[in-house]
């Protein structure tokens, strides 16, 4: 019987029955290989997306290895994620000259097109916003850096164009 | 089993991707089929081809021809020109400048491929393409001709350094490894690949990944071991799933698994995934990575030969120094000692990028000078301005000025010269960039990914960090320059493994060769190449300006100001320097003082 120390919160993916048996098939499969937490956790973060507190801790439980040992490697690397991030990015610059340049105007629009809010995920998990450093095209502000690929000069009414191009990227 | 005429390699790495090469890929196919030559022509994937700026981009077999530059809407002239009227569609021709020679008949060739040698021309998922070009050859004959200790023999014979960075003889590293007591051995592939703007080991694993297994599989007999580890980062997909699928495909042959080849040796390899940590790059912290724990360094000794993964005696070589040892068993340790200098044999591969006319990934002897690199084989610096450093070694490297062109490319050499050889990054800088924030960057970088565990490291870069951030932003005091060195050493010196000693090297080295630039920022409150933007004011020169106002309609802060037809003035306070009313300017009126 998997022990619960903390309360589970309505929205974790181990209150959704699927999830929890996605998550067991990932551990079942590597249960027995040696240094199994880095290949779970992997497994885990590429198939769900994020791996919250409550999953760490369930995870640890399985493996018979210390809650503390699978947070401490969660917290090292940072390709692990304890929120859920969408399957795209969308960056927006807030160096200055892209401050300046109209990137809180831009977020705006990208509020109203997506719904959500900088540092969130859009419902459906597609796309995460978030805002970065200079990413050294100041003379092209304001910027938006979606996956890899820097747009310049995105001023509010091209932003729902930016996004076309990643809902085409993710048809092919 | 299909017999094609011809084939289409489509690169479809994430640069070209992004450029559209599954459009591209699509469009082909469709125009393939609308000509009825799909039964003749058949389109492989693969990763990187060459051009790499120069995406999307297809080569074509047998004849070799590579075409660039390509969209969608090109397919339709390709497939008629080179498919249906066999002529070689010139326009998109990519002029082939580097020298393939594999023999080196040909005199002083400025590139030699061997880790390369197949990338772009095979089919990395089909082990057939790599047995084709002899693949696995070397390793059958090892198993049935050679002895482990004759495998070794060849090899240091070869002269074969690691090319993952600090250059330790290879077969030395793999006797001590046979030495250790204990069992069971493992065998691990660094494939970390962590250093900004490097990308050598990638075009490897995803474009010719057998020659990477072969090689563990060759190094796992020399040393006596049954289970080998690719460590790939994670930002590599294609690299993992192309070499799941190599391993797969391999065991399915009988070249890894039980009894390879009916011998009695008996190897397996296993990928695992980095998670986004640079310093897991560094062996024992790679090691501790694999064992699913932190990735944080420890001290050596115990070195990885006599305590390694799980405490069991360990070999951890560099994806590049695998991929050179079926080439050695095959064509001989003479061969390969016969390229390069006394002390460092064979060629290296270089991720060139900056500001050179050709970025890319190349292949050269060891022993070539900086400028035959940047100069030949880069096509020298762009848009005809002056060459002002380059920096290899990545960001525990250093930077090079102009005195140091004509020096040899080994790795004595280079640590001499205060940089170092690293794994393969090379960036060579115009005279418009700035050295001190050169040295920001990479501080800024190393900052990031230091791991934390010990002081001088954690708390030194960041003290750093500061002090060039002061310096930058016109705030360098008298006595900035000499705490510099003093934390400098210190960092060198006390600190637990490559990252943090090695993180000082681009300030050492920047002091010593541009050390007046350090002072111009200090002292005069000057960035001498103008990229320092609090130390830099934009200007309209009055006889040039024609008051067409676009300078000021474009200042994204309102900083201009002026009547149409007269002259305009930028308000210093006000501008941002974003640099936006010099770009627009039609008269060049806008100058940067
Ligand atoms: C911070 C740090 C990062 C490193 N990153 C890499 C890397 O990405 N790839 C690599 O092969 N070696 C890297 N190394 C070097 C390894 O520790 C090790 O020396 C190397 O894998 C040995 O292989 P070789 O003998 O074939 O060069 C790094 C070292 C340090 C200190
Ligand atoms: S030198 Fe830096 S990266 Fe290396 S162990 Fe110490 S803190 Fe970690
Ligand atoms: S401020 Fe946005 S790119 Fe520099």
């Amino acid at each position: 019987m998997v022990k619960n120390t903390t309360k589970i919160p309505e929205n974790d993916p181990l209150n959704n029955p699927e999830i929890v048996a996605d998550i067991d098939t990932i551990i079942n499969a590597n249960r027995y290989l040696p240094g199994a937490t880095m290949v779970v956790l992997n497994e885990l973060q590429n198939k769900i997306g994020y791996i919250t507190e409550p999953m760490q801790q369930y995870v640890a439980n399985k493996l018979h290895v210390p809650v503390s040992q699978v947070h401490g490697v969660v917290s090292f690397y940072s390709f692990f994620t304890t929120k859920p991030r969408g399957k795209h990015t969308i960056k927006f610059c807030m160096g200055t000259a892209c401050y300046v340049g109209g990137t809180p105007q831009l977020i705006e629009k990208a509020k109203q097109v997506l719904g959500v809010d900088v540092g969130e995920t859009t419902p459906d998990g597609e796309i995460t916003l978030e805002v970065c450093r200079c990413v050294g095209a100041c003379s092209q502000a304001p910027v938006v850096v979606v996956d890899d690929s820097v747009h310049g000069r995105v001023r509010p009414n091209k932003f729902p164009q930016v996004i076309r191009s990643i809902q085409t990227k993710q048809n092919q | 089993m299909k017999f094609y005429r011809s084939h289409v390699l489509v690169c479809i790495d994430p640069e070209c991707r992004s450029k559209g090469a599954y459009e591209v890929l699509d469009a082909l196919q469709d125009e393939l089929v609308a000509n009825g030559l799909i039964d003749e022509v058949q389109v492989l994937e693969t990763s990187r081809i060459g051009g790499c700026d120069q995406g999307p981009e297809i080569m074509v077999y047998p004849e070799g021809v590579h075409y660039a530059n390509l969209t969608p809407d090109d397919m339709a002239f390709i497939v008629e020109e080179h498919f249906l009227k066999g002529r070689i569609a010139k326009k998109f021709l990519l002029p082939i400048t580097s020298v393939v020679d594999e023999e080196l008949s040909a005199p002083t060739p400025k590139e030699i491929r061997i880790v390369l040698r197949n990338c772009g021309k095979i089919d990395p998922q089909n082990i057939e393409d790599y047995i084709a070009e002899d693949g696995y050859m070397a390793l059958a004959k090892v198993l049935t001709e050679m002895t482990p200790e004759d495998v070794i023999d060849e090899v240091m014979k070869s002269g074969l350094r690691g090319r993952g960075g600090a250059g330790f003889p290879t077969a030395k590293k793999w006797s001590f490894a046979r030495a250790s007591a204990g069992t069971p051995k493992y065998l691990i592939c660094n494939a970390d690949e962590g250093d900004p703007g490097a990308f050598m080991n990638r075009r490897v694993l995803e474009g010719d990944p057998h020659a990477v297994i072969e090689g563990m599989a060759i190094a796992a007999y020399a040393i006596g071991c049954s289970q080998g580890y690719i460590y790939c980062r994670a930002e590599y997909p294609i690299a993992v799933s192309t070499l799941r699928l190599g391993i797969q495909q391999a065991r399915e042959m009988g070249l890894l698994g039980q009894n390879i080849l009916g011998t009695d040796f008996s190897f397996d390899l296993e990928v695992r995934m980095g998670a986004g940590a640079f310093v897991c790059g560094e062996e024992t912290a790679l090691m501790a990575s694999i064992e699913g724990k932190r990735g944080e360094p420890r001290p050596r000794p115990p070195f990885p030969a006599v305590s390694g993964l799980w405490g069991k005696p360990t070999n951890i070589n560099n994806v590049e120094t695998y991929a050179n040892v079926p080439q050695i068993i095959l064509k001989g340790a003479d061969w390969y000692a016969s390229m390069g200098t006394e002390k460092s044999k064979g060629t290296k591969t270089f991720a060139l990028a900056g500001d050179v006319k050709h970025t890319g990934l190349i292949e050269v002897p060891l022993g070539i000078t900086l400028r035959e690199i940047i100069f030949d084989v880069g096509g020298g610096i762009k848009d005809n301005k002056g060459f002002k450093a380059v920096q290899t070694g990545g960001p525990m490297g250093g930077c090079l000025p102009s005195e140091y062109l004509d020096l040899s490319v080994d790795y004595e050499a280079l640590t001499a010269a205060g940089s170092m050889m690293g794994s393969g990054g090379m960036v060579v800088m115009d005279d418009e960039t700035c050295m001190v924030d050169i040295a920001r960057f990479f501080m800024e970088f190393t900052q990031d990914e230091s791991c934390g565990k010990c002081t001088p490291c954690r708390v030194g870069t960041r003290r750093i960090l500061d002090i060039l951030d002061r310096i930058c932003a016109g705030k360098g005091e008298d006595g900035d320059i000499e705490l510099l060195e003093q934390l400098s050493q210190e960092i060198r010196t006390n600190s637990l493994c490559g990252l943090g000693q090695g993180a000082p090297n681009p300030v050492i080295s920047t002091l010593k060769h541009f050390r007046h630039e350090y002072e111009a920022h200090i002292y005069e409150k000057k960035c001498p190449a103008k990229v320092c933007k609090a130390l830099i004011r934009y200007e309209i020169l009055p006889e040039a300006c024609t008051g067409c106002t676009v300078c000021a309609r474009n200042c994204p802060v309102g900083a201009i100001t002026g009547e149409r037809r007269g002259v305009h003035v930028i308000d210093s306070d006000i501008c941002v320097r974003c640099g936006i009313c010099q770009q627009v300017c039609n008269f060049n009126a806008v100058v940067v003082r």
